[in-house]
């Protein structure tokens, strides 16, 4: 059984680490400053202790007063998981860091969350449009586009 | 004087017989062998997760046999799992047999087309193909005999499944898994022995097991590469923790492993089915779970090992009648991630068959 590690005591760690990074934590999931996001994923990557090999998923959810991006990491070798947030906030320009370099897995699933989403990837090697063509006006899976 | 040369860009697909569906892959060679691949996807998109942000919350299972519609019936059991976590609900022992029988059931349809179309790329046109259909019919018969369907099942329920299966179903289950194994010992000999095949898919189209990680390989594909990685025993969902069976794994993580492990799930699968028909237990098969269910406000995630990979479902209710937020993790469009990393290096010819080897549905790639 993939045990959910304690987003409490991960964020605990974390703080020593990255003091400014860590937003607010519950639960479930580990709320972090969009700017510290790679740093963050780089050190529970990197970290024997954590060793989060695979990325679940990304994916973005627009509640209109800001975006909340969540990332599942899951190491496969101590079979534990996290679920990080992280939110960016504007309707014209939102943005966060991408973590293409520290997953592959990240590359389709940002470009499709910049697609749909209108979420800028800064630093995403190819961040164009990928399921609807260039020109299309807006970004359909946000609340306010229907 | 040195002849001289420069890079080519071609197009194969969208409308190509070896993409499985509509899909470009925009190649740039070097004579005949691949330098760069960039995929270009779209053609399918149909917007699902819009479209289900309007449905109610079981309105949206017929959006999900959609996906990959290979194997429906897996994309049914994985949103009412993440359903049923948001919301809380328990779901009747006898239903939860049944899911694991269908999905079981659906693994073995899905794996048979894509070792039928995997011969169909390698180009044994047609004869493996249709024998492995032939199979497939079988079970789709059965599935046919439980929902009314042959390709969209629409099956499951939030809280179980639409109906109980008939009278007739478990003895013509009984008589399938009778006849499977041995038809299944008869398709893997056509690769086994098959000199030109072996020629062809092994030692090509390399995935190393630390690049399949990742790149959010799952399924057949990262088990290939020999990483040990199965939902259904790293994070048993529904009853999967009362049944005995082994993840099979490759060695060289080539097309041919890839293959092998597919004829291998079968087997596997047919073990799981024959337990889980033993053990089905009398009952209801739903939940009292009303039509229009309000979960609370909140998210959930769930997953599971579909035929192609781990599926899973993001969603997010803020208490109304349809969900918030339903994000599908797809399992094709991850597992082509890795496909540049197979390819390049490879000819026009090798990438037919590893793009073969993937098993992708266009249907879940573009949604």
């Amino acid at each position: 059984m993939t045990v959910a590690l304690s987003a409490k005591e991960v964020a605990a760690k974390l703080e020593q680490q990255l003091p400014s990074g860590i937003i607010e934590s519950n639960e479930g999931s580990i709320l972090v400053n969009s700017e510290f996001l790679p740093d963050i994923i780089a050190f529970l990557k990197t970290t024997p202790e954590f060793d989060f090999d695979y990325l679940n998923y990304i994916t973005a959810v627009d509640y209109l007063d800001y975006f909340e991006l969540v990332y599942q990491l899951t190491s496969m070798n101590h079979n534990h998981s996290l679920v990080i947030k992280t939110r960016c906030y504007g309707r014209e320009n939102p943005s966060v860091p991408s973590i293409v370099d520290l997953f592959v897995a990240a590359n389709p699933q940002e470009r499709e969350i910049y697609d749909l989403m209108g979420i800028r990837f800064e630093g995403h090697p190819n961040l164009k449009r990928m399921f609807l063509w260039e020109g299309f006006e807006g970004h359909p899976q946000r609340k306010d586009y229907l | 004087m040195a002849i001289r040369t420069e890079p080519f860009v071609m197009n194969m697909g969208p409308v190509h017989p070896s993409t499985h569906g509509v899909y470009r892959m925009r190649l740039t060679l070097d004579g005949e062998v691949i330098i760069d691949i960039e995929p270009v996807v779209g053609y399918l998109h149909r917007g699902i997760e819009k479209l289900a942000e309007e449905r109610t919350w079981t309105g949206v299972i017929p959006l999900t046999d959609r996906l990959d519609y290979i194997s429906s019936m897996s994309n049914n059991l994985a949103y009412v799992l993440a359903v049923e976590k948001l919301a809380g609900i328990e779901v009747p022992e006898r239903a939860d047999y049944l899911r694991v029988i269908m999905a079981e059931l659906q693994r073995i349809s899905n794996h048979l087309v894509a070792v039928g179309s995997f011969f169909n790329d390698s180009g044994a046109y047609y004869t493996p193909f249709l024998q492995m259909y032939r199979e497939r019919e079988k079970i789709v018969d059965l599935f046919e005999m439980v929902c009314g369907q042959r390709l969209t099942y629409n099956y499951m329920r939030i809280g179980g499944v639409s109906q109980d299966v008939p009278d007739e179903f478990i003895p013509a289950l009984y008589k399938l898994l009778d006849q499977l194994p041995s038809a299944i010992d008869t398709f893997d000999t056509f690769l086994k022995e098959n000199e030109i095949l072996l020629a062809r898919a092994k030692g090509v189209g390399i995935l190393p097991p630390d690049m399949a990680i990742n790149s959010g390989v799952t399924g057949p594909v990262l088990r290939g590469s020999g990483v040990a990685w199965d939902l259904r025993k790293a994070d048993p969902y529904s009853i999967y923790d009362r049944f005995e069976f082994d993840i099979p794994t490759g060695e060289a993580g080539d097309s041919y492993d890839r293959y092998r492990i597919r004829i291998e799930e079968m087997r596997q699968s047919l073990r799981i089915l024959n337990q889980a028909v033993r053990q089905l237990p009398s009952g209801p098969v739903k939940a009292d779970v009303p039509h229009l269910i309000r979960p609370p406000v909140g998210d959930a995630y769930a997953h599971i090992e579909a035929p192609k990979g781990e599926l899973g479902f993001y969603v997010v209710s803020d208490n109304s009648i349809s969900p918030y937020r339903c994000h599908i993790r797809p399992t094709s469009l991850l597992n082509l991630a890795a496909l540049r990393e197979m390819a390049i290096g490879w000819k026009i010819a090798d990438l037919v068959l590893i793009f073969g080897s993937i098993d992708i549905c266009l249907g879940e790639v573009d949604r």
